[in-house]
């Protein structure tokens, strides 16, 4: 019997005194894919920079076709033939396509001389081997999109001759379409008989592109199977180690009267000529396929972006308004970008929940510290987030805790309009469920919630009215109950 | 608006528990780092020259020479902390002097000629905000070009030679104490250089311009979301950045007494290093007045105990340089320990 892949027996890390993994098995055969799911702070990213080398395990062992595989660096993990597709790209703008294929094992003749020919027929042999021949190998990287930037480190794995991929949470820079097109990769790279670990969130491309699974949780591998064999409900109940019911609550919600009106609303391409009424106790939902408009349309009303033509009015103020306005005429923006823009890593959770309301603090203008931590404390508190102090940087929490500090900024701004931007991206789903609550319990006291967000489900489940915008174009908002997935899809792909 | 309701339903899942204290610790420990690392400094002289080096006067001395660079590092602490640098400090604190031996030429009592210094400072520092916001040149590049502009402007205003006038009073702020006046322990100059250190860590850590400055240095995207008006914090950074250099200059003029625009050449760079040994970060959204006080101090303290052992000036720069490199390497080594100790 030949041996698999990979695998890993026991393996375990610990970092100071937090045991980051405890153990951790599961075994990968040629030509197959496994799918690794798991909460966020499950122990997912440490698993991964064990199996590329950045940091050695402590205990257990790993096995590259029988053979131990203990790469002392990720360097020596590629050698192996591991490959690791992160979930933040790693390619240097700067550089070509070809130079971002074949970096740090450029071919070379005496004293460091490139060889330039060799670099263009092996990424050009890469991008074949994808089906993507079209990507010029010259060409800077950065200029091309999310997606083409993914297949050039895919072809830099396959350049490499990898035995094994590991792809981390792929699709979530993705479109929909884009996606669909690296399941299709995916399904080709397993044929031709690669062993492939794919990490991610989502259970449904879990299910679409995964022969087998394992559960992790708190570091440890807590179950696995046939991923055919298992319901979603079975998954998603090793994934949080108890029953989750009523993922998506509905308190009865009164809508009141307009407070946020956007009449032929146009940015600088997008939105164009965008219309909509929202009202007080209602959560009116924008889908949509990336790029479309919908994140444009919120930094539009808030001010992010210029606005071109048309009017927004929010509550009694009419025009177009500066970010500052905005928070003081009472609308707060939650980012779709936690990292870069939503939230300053570096910052205390203390100084990002209270950023744009500093007044109140202390006398005008001053700032009391222990007052900022003591109203931080509240939000902390009662919205569940899970640190150890207000002090704390945002940046050292998981990013389940770090969207709930993002949203904590609106509250603790009492706004009475939310704009949230993807407000459960990335976001392990624990922390899902209570922010679908917080966002039910908001409409429930007379809160308007505009939320934009490329996960039908939550849509459906969380929105009053869904409107759905392709190409710039916003649609009607029309009842939750009026509306399924196949019509959304159907308006956001212009069909 | 009503403030702080709450959603009363939602769970306590898990409240904070109270273990700041090692957080506590690393915030601290680089201020009392960099604290130790000054009492090491002097530690060292102290030994290898037991009978000049620690002495009161001694002290006062190192006190007088810390303080053009550490007022400078006042300033620098703000436009660092806020993601930017400024290396036409030097510049200015030469345009600054020339202003004032120029205002004392013409006649003008001291209070105008320090005031009027101190302004020149201010609005050299806000000629650069303005440049770096409205042209969206990065801030190396702009204040770059400024560095030979105002070195140029201060030369072309003193006609290529030192202006010579009499200093009405301006030498005593920072002039050694005589006998009788012991009881003020330390000169003005050094007195308003505590003073302005105090003012930079107040408004850096409790008031709301201080932590927009902060989160403008931290993550500028973020802080554009949250309302703060970006473009105007930082010009204003840069404009009292300018005023505290203005004040640097004053100091300058006072010591020397001369109108010459070929002072402080590379001054900038040991204000920037004063700044960065203190702890401050060059990519911003780091940096403490207290600490960069201190790093004025070492460097004060290296240099000034240099020439208590003789030794050369050379020697001197290369320990100044070593001591740099260190203390970032160290400070970069606090930051991965504090990043470990919190998991991921």
């Amino acid at each position: 019997m030949t041996p698999p892949r990979l695998e890993m027996l026991g393996v375990k890390k610990r970092f100071g005194a937090t045991a980051a993994l405890g153990g951790v098995d599961f075994s990968v055969p040629a030509g197959s894919v496994h799918a690794l799911v798991g909460e966020n702070g499950a122990g997912k990213s440490t698993l991964m920079k064990v199996l590329a080398g950045a940091h050695p395990a402590d205990e257990g062992a790993m096995r590259l076709d029988g053979e131990p595989y203990a790469p002392r660096d990720p360097m020596d993990a590629r050698r192996a033939g591991v490959a690791m597709i992160y979930q933040e790209l790693s390619l240097c703008p700067h550089l070509s396509v070809e130079e971002n294929i074949l970096l740090g094992m450029e071919p070379t003749v005496a004293a460091g001389f490139l060889r330039r020919a060799e670099i263009r027929r092996r990424a050009r042999e890469a991008l074949a081997r994808l089906g993507h021949a079209e990507i010029p190998p010259a060409l800077m990287t950065g200029k091309l999109s999310n997606a083409k930037q993914q297949l050039v480190e895919i072809a830099r794995a396959v350049a490499i001759g990898c035995r094994v991929l590991v792809l981390d949470e792929p699709t979530s820079s993705l479109s929909q379409a884009d996606a669909q097109a690296l399941f299709e990769l995916v399904d080709q790279l397993k044929a031709e008989g690669h062993a492939i670990v794919y990490i991610s969130h989502f259970l449904e491309e879990v299910r679409r592109v995964s022969d087998h699974f394992t559960v992790l949780r708190d570091g440890k591998s807590v179950g696995s199977g046939v991923t055919a064999e298992a319901s979603t409900d079975q998954i998603v109940q090793m994934m949080v180690g108890r029953e989750v019911n009523d993922l998506y609550p509905r308190s009865k919600r009164t809508p009141g009267e307009i407070v946020l009106e956007l009449s032929s609303l146009s940015g600088k391409k997008k939105p164009r000529d965008a219309t909509l009424a929202l009202r007080r106790g209602e959560v009116l939902g924008i889908a949509g396929l990336m790029g479309a408009g919908r994140t444009e349309l919120l930094r539009a009303v808030f001010g992010l972006d210029p606005v071109r033509s048309g009017e927004v009015r929010l509550l009694a103020f009419h025009g177009n308004a500066a970010p500052s306005q905005r928070w003081q005429q009472g609308a707060g923006m939650l980012s779709e970008d936690r990292k870069r823009e939503g939230l300053a890593l570096g910052l205390s959770i203390a100084d990002n929940l209270t950023l744009s309301r500093l007044n109140g603090l202390g006398p005008p203008g001053f700032i009391i510290p222990r007052r900022q931590r003591a109203a931080a404390q509240t939000w902390v508190e009662r919205i569940g987030v899970r640190c150890r102090s207000p002090r704390q940087a945002v940046g050292t929490l998981s990013g389940g805790n770090q969207q709930k500090v993002a949203i904590a900024r609106l509250l603790h701004h009492d706004v009475d309009v939310l704009l949230l931007d993807e407000p459960t991206r990335g976001i392990d789903v624990a922390s899902k469920a209570q922010i679908y609550r917080l966002i039910d319990e908001l409409a429930a006291r007379g809160k308007a919630v505009l939320m934009v967000s490329s996960y039908l489900p939550e849509l459906l489940g969380t929105c009053d009215r869904v409107a759905v915008m392709s190409r710039g174009v916003l649609g009607q908002a029309k009842p939750v109950e009026q509306i399924d997935a196949h019509q959304i899809m159907l308006e956001a792909t212009g069909s | 608006m009503t403030q702080q309701q709450a959603p009363a339903t939602l769970d306590y899942r898990s409240p904070t528990t109270p273990t700041p204290l090692s957080q506590k610790v690393l915030g601290w420990l680089n201020v009392v780092g960099t604290f130790a690392a000054l009492l090491l400094v002097f530690g060292f002289f102290s030994v290898m020259a037991p009978q000049s080096f620690p002495t009161a006067q001694n002290i006062e001395t190192l006190a007088r020479q810390t303080t053009t660079v550490a007022i400078g590092a006042m300033g620098m602490t703000l436009i660092i902390v806020a993601g930017g640098i400024d290396l036409s400090v030097g510049s200015i604190v030469a345009l600054v002097v020339v202003v004032i031996a120029m205002v004392l030429q013409a006649g003008a009592g001291p209070w105008i000629a320090a005031v009027a210094g101190i302004l020149t400072g201010a609005a050299c520092g806000l000629l650069n905000g303005l440049l770096i916001t409205s042209l969206r040149v990065v801030p190396f590049i702009v204040t770059l070009g400024m560095l030979e502009a105002l070195r140029g402007l201060a030369t072309h205003l003193a006609h290529e030679q030192p202006i010579y006038s009499k200093p009405q009073g301006l030498q005593k702020i920072i002039a050694a104490l005589g006998p009788a006046e012991r009881w003020k322990i330390f000169p003005a100059g050094v007195w308003i250089m505590l003073v302005i250190v105090a003012l930079t860590a107040v408004l850096l850590r409790y008031t709301r311009f201080g932590r927009h400055v902060v989160a403008v240095g931290s993550n500028e995207q973020t802080a554009r979301l949250c309302g703060i008006p970006v473009t105007r914090v930082k010009v204003l950074v840069y404009t009292l950045g300018g005023l505290i250099t203005g004040i640097a200059g004053l100091m300058q003029y006072s010591r020397l007494t001369i109108g010459d625009p070929t002072i402080a050449q590379g001054m900038e760079l040991d204000i920037i290093a004063a700044v960065v040994i203190g702890g401050g970060s060059l990519s911003g959204g780091e940096g403490s007045a207290l600490g960069s006080l201190i790093g004025a101090a070492i460097m004060a303290t290296i240099s000034a105990g240099g020439s208590h052992l003789g030794w050369a000036n050379s020697t001197q720069r290369i320990i100044t340089g070593a001591i740099i490199i260190v203390a970032v390497a160290l400070d970069q080594l606090r930051h991965r320990t504090a990043a470990a100790a919190q998991g991921d």
